[in-house]
């Protein structure tokens, strides 16, 4: 039994895949949410990462270029263990979900940075002229002018790192996060049917890449091209 | 315990998952030009048969393709009658070349199809034949503009071998595991392998840019 | 009379619901030097990628030394032409490109010998012997070992000629050799054409814009416009004496420049 449901294996293959549809789904709503909380880390903490690697100062610039590098080619199943277990030792104690999620934004900030600095150095050098002539100070050229500007131009790129975090997810299963692999798990440590439980995940996680692929596609044609509206 | 005598079991570990590594991207080099290239195919199966591989490991997780083939694969065996049970190396060797293969094939692909008409015209005016002109012409120019993004798959499946450490392979991940369920020193045990891994990566991406170079000789030739 | 070795007749090529070519007959004897001149648009390269196999035709018939190219006699019927007869027809044809299109991942004797080793069968020794041999008549031969990266475009056109050369067609196509040069570069390119003009008998078709060369060098020239041949005769008749005013148009048009 799990979240409430009980599966039917008493009734044939068919039957039982339907009984474990609903937890199925369950882990499936676990793995969106952590999918867009990772998501959002990724695109804060990304953009962060982004603007200290173009920093003027090589003491700013160098260091982040190596967490950068670091975050990109080390596993996210160790970095994820790294922040479960060490973490608590240092008094910060999350729920598992969270740790996770981090985990996930961490990792895939490594590659928004990369995303954010190509869309932000894309901006036509003319664009940095104008505002110097017009004397408006360089923070708000970039909040103002290069932003706006950049951010629709990498929506499409950014918007393929969601599903890229979508396969990502079953990684949490690890520190004990129910999403959608880990159900299928325990379903089949507990009925000795791994079939149908892992190609069920298979075949809603197709249907959740292509659907997730449409929304980002949607997304991407309906933004501006030319940059943010700003009144 | 000092730190440093942790090396050398992990050290082990870190030889597991090189050979990994080796093994699983030459199989995801060999499914990428399979596919690639089969996807561009007029026959519709093998154009059909690459589609189906393709979007089946690029839109599934591979921790799933990788439980899958180690715990769903035996059962759908035993209905079948034949033995499927897979040691974890070849499970793991599997998934992780069947995956990276998939979008290696989209590289394969892309570089191919952006090999300029005019050649293909040049190759037909002198009487080659269709796959003449895809192995002699297209593909020698396709490759140098695949290494980037190659280089970044070799790198994305060093990072995965760690996953194999899920069904018990004893890689780097599943040694620093041992250790750290042995000697309760998290911290230090996962710094190491971090910086392991880190080095690995960088010397792989090092290998495949003096790859990239030789294989690019041509194009950097200047009057 | 011997049969022509290129004859046209009534061809249509559609792209769409544009008519590139209307109906046109043309012949070209054994031997002859034809220009095709004429506005852009009108079909003159069109008429070349036809006969190279790069395009279908939309209706109409070709016959390259006598025998259809686009189809294949079955049964005493004409039938759209496989890919084995079309491979068969155009070993009689070599193309010089506009853009050259070398194999920039090989170097000069190598674009010379890959075609003759893999398609005629030739080996490493006779491709080799037969580059050589056209390396010199181009005037290249130190440049050999060279990749076309680093030959300027003048070159990198000769070596084009050497390469359709290489595989010994009795028809070359040229379509706007020059276009794509620098001033500069075009003398050199002209020359080695103007010496196989004088040297062989090779049937040669030419679409350019160079008129002196072609009044120089043609046994006959055409003027080509809105998919047909609008009127043809000697470069003197052509150029010295033009009878219809779109030919006299064009003419004054182009020769202003020079």
């Amino acid at each position: 039994m799990l979240f409430g449901y009980h599966w039917d294996t008493a009734h044939g293959e068919w039957a039982f895949a339907l009984s474990i549809l609903p937890m199925l789904l369950r882990g499936l709503l676990v793995t969106l949410e952590a999918s867009v909380v990772g998501f959002f880390v990724a695109m804060v903490l990304g953009l962060i990462l982004a603007v200290l690697k173009g920093a003027r100062s090589r003491l700013v610039s160098w260091p982040a270029t190596f967490v950068t590098e670091f975050i990109r080619d080390t596993p996210l199943l160790v970095q994820l263990f790294f922040l479960y277990y060490v973490l608590p030792d240092y008094g910060i104690v999350l729920p598992a979900f969270l740790t996770g999620a981090l985990a996930l934004g961490i990792q895939y900030s490594a590659y928004t940075s990369e995303v954010y600095r190509a869309g932000i150095e894309a901006v036509e050098p003319g664009q940095h002229e104008a505002a110097k002539a017009l004397d408006i100070p360089p923070g708000r050229t970039f909040t103002h002018i290069v932003l706006p500007q950049a951010v629709p131009r990498v929506i499409p790129a950014l918007g393929n790192y969601l599903v890229s975090i979508m396969k990502d997810v079953p990684v949490l299963s690890v520190v004990t996060v129910l999403e959608m692999l880990n159900v299928a798990k325990i379903i089949g440590d507990q009925t000795f049917d791994y079939l149908v439980p892992l190609s069920m995940v298979g075949g809603l996680y197709l249907i959740l890449t292509l659907v997730a692929s449409a929304f980002v596609r949607f997304v991407d044609v309906s933004l501006p091209k030319r940059g943010l509206p700003l009144r | 315990m000092h730190w440093v005598e942790f090396l050398k079991p992990l050290s082990e570990g870190a030889w597991v998952t090189i050979q990994l590594t080796v093994y699983s991207t030459i199989l995801g080099a060999v499914m990428a030009f399979a596919s690639g290239i089969g996807k561009l195919s007029p026959n519709w199966f093998i154009k059909g048969a690459s589609v189906v591989y393709i979007e089946i490991f690029r839109g599934t997780s591979l921790l799933v393709q990788l439980f899958w083939l180690y715990f769903a694969l035996p059962i759908a065996g035993d209905a079948l009658g034949i033995d499927l049970r897979l040691p974890p190396v070849v499970a793991g060797v599997l998934a992780l070349g069947l995956n990276i293969g998939a979008y290696g094939a989209e590289v394969v692909r892309g570089a191919i199809q952006a090999v300029s008409r005019n050649q293909y015209e040049a190759a037909r005016a002198l009487n080659f034949t269709p796959r003449q002109a895809l192995w002699r012409i297209a593909l020698p120019q396709a490759i140098p503009e695949m290494m980037p993004s190659f280089s970044n798959l070799a790198v994305q499946n060093l990072k995965d071998t760690a996953l194999a450490s899920l069904i018990s392979l004893s890689d780097l991940a599943f040694k620093a595991e041992q250790l750290r369920n042995f000697y309760q020193n998290s911290e230090t045990i996962y710094t190491i392998i971090l910086f392991m891994y880190f080095g690995m990566a960088l010397v792989l991406t090092a290998m495949m840019r003096i790859l990239e170079s030789s294989v690019g000789r041509w194009r950097r030739a200047r009057r | 009379m011997t049969q022509p070795i290129i004859a046209f007749d009534k061809v249509v090529k559609r792209y769409g619901s544009h008519v590139v070519l209307d109906e046109l007959d043309f012949t070209v004897a054994q031997g002859e030097k034809v220009t095709i001149i004429g506005p852009s648009g009108s079909g003159k390269s069109t008429v070349l990628r036809i006969l190279m196999t790069l395009e279908t035709i939309s209706g109409g018939v070709i016959r390259v030394g006598g025998e259809p190219l686009w189809h294949e006699e079955k049964n005493g019927e004409l039938a759209p032409a496989g890919e084995a007869h079309l491979r068969k027809m155009r070993t009689q044809l070599g193309m010089v490109f506009q853009q050259f299109n070398l194999f920039p991942h090989m170097t000069v004797l190598r674009n010379l010998t890959e075609a003759p080793r893999c398609v005629l069968g030739l080996s490493k020794a006779e491709a080799k012997a037969r580059a050589e041999e056209l390396l010199q008549l181009v005037g290249l031969t130190e440049h050999a070992n060279k990749f076309p990266g680093q030959l300027s475009g003048g070159q990198q056109q000769r070596v084009g000629i050497a390469r359709a050369l290489a595989m010994r067609p009795r028809i070359m196509l040229f379509d706007e050799p020059t276009s794509a040069l620098d001033p500069e570069l075009v003398g050199e390119v002209l020359n080695v054409i103007r010496r196989l003009a004088a040297e062989h008998d090779l049937t040669m078709l030419l679409v350019t814009h160079e008129m002196r060369f072609a009044r120089e060098i043609s046994d006959r020239v055409c003027f080509f416009d809105r998919g047909k041949i609008r009127e043809q005769g000697t470069p003197e008749e052509i150029f010295g004496n033009p009878q219809l005013d779109r030919t006299k148009q064009f003419l004054s048009a182009v020769t202003e420049g020079e």
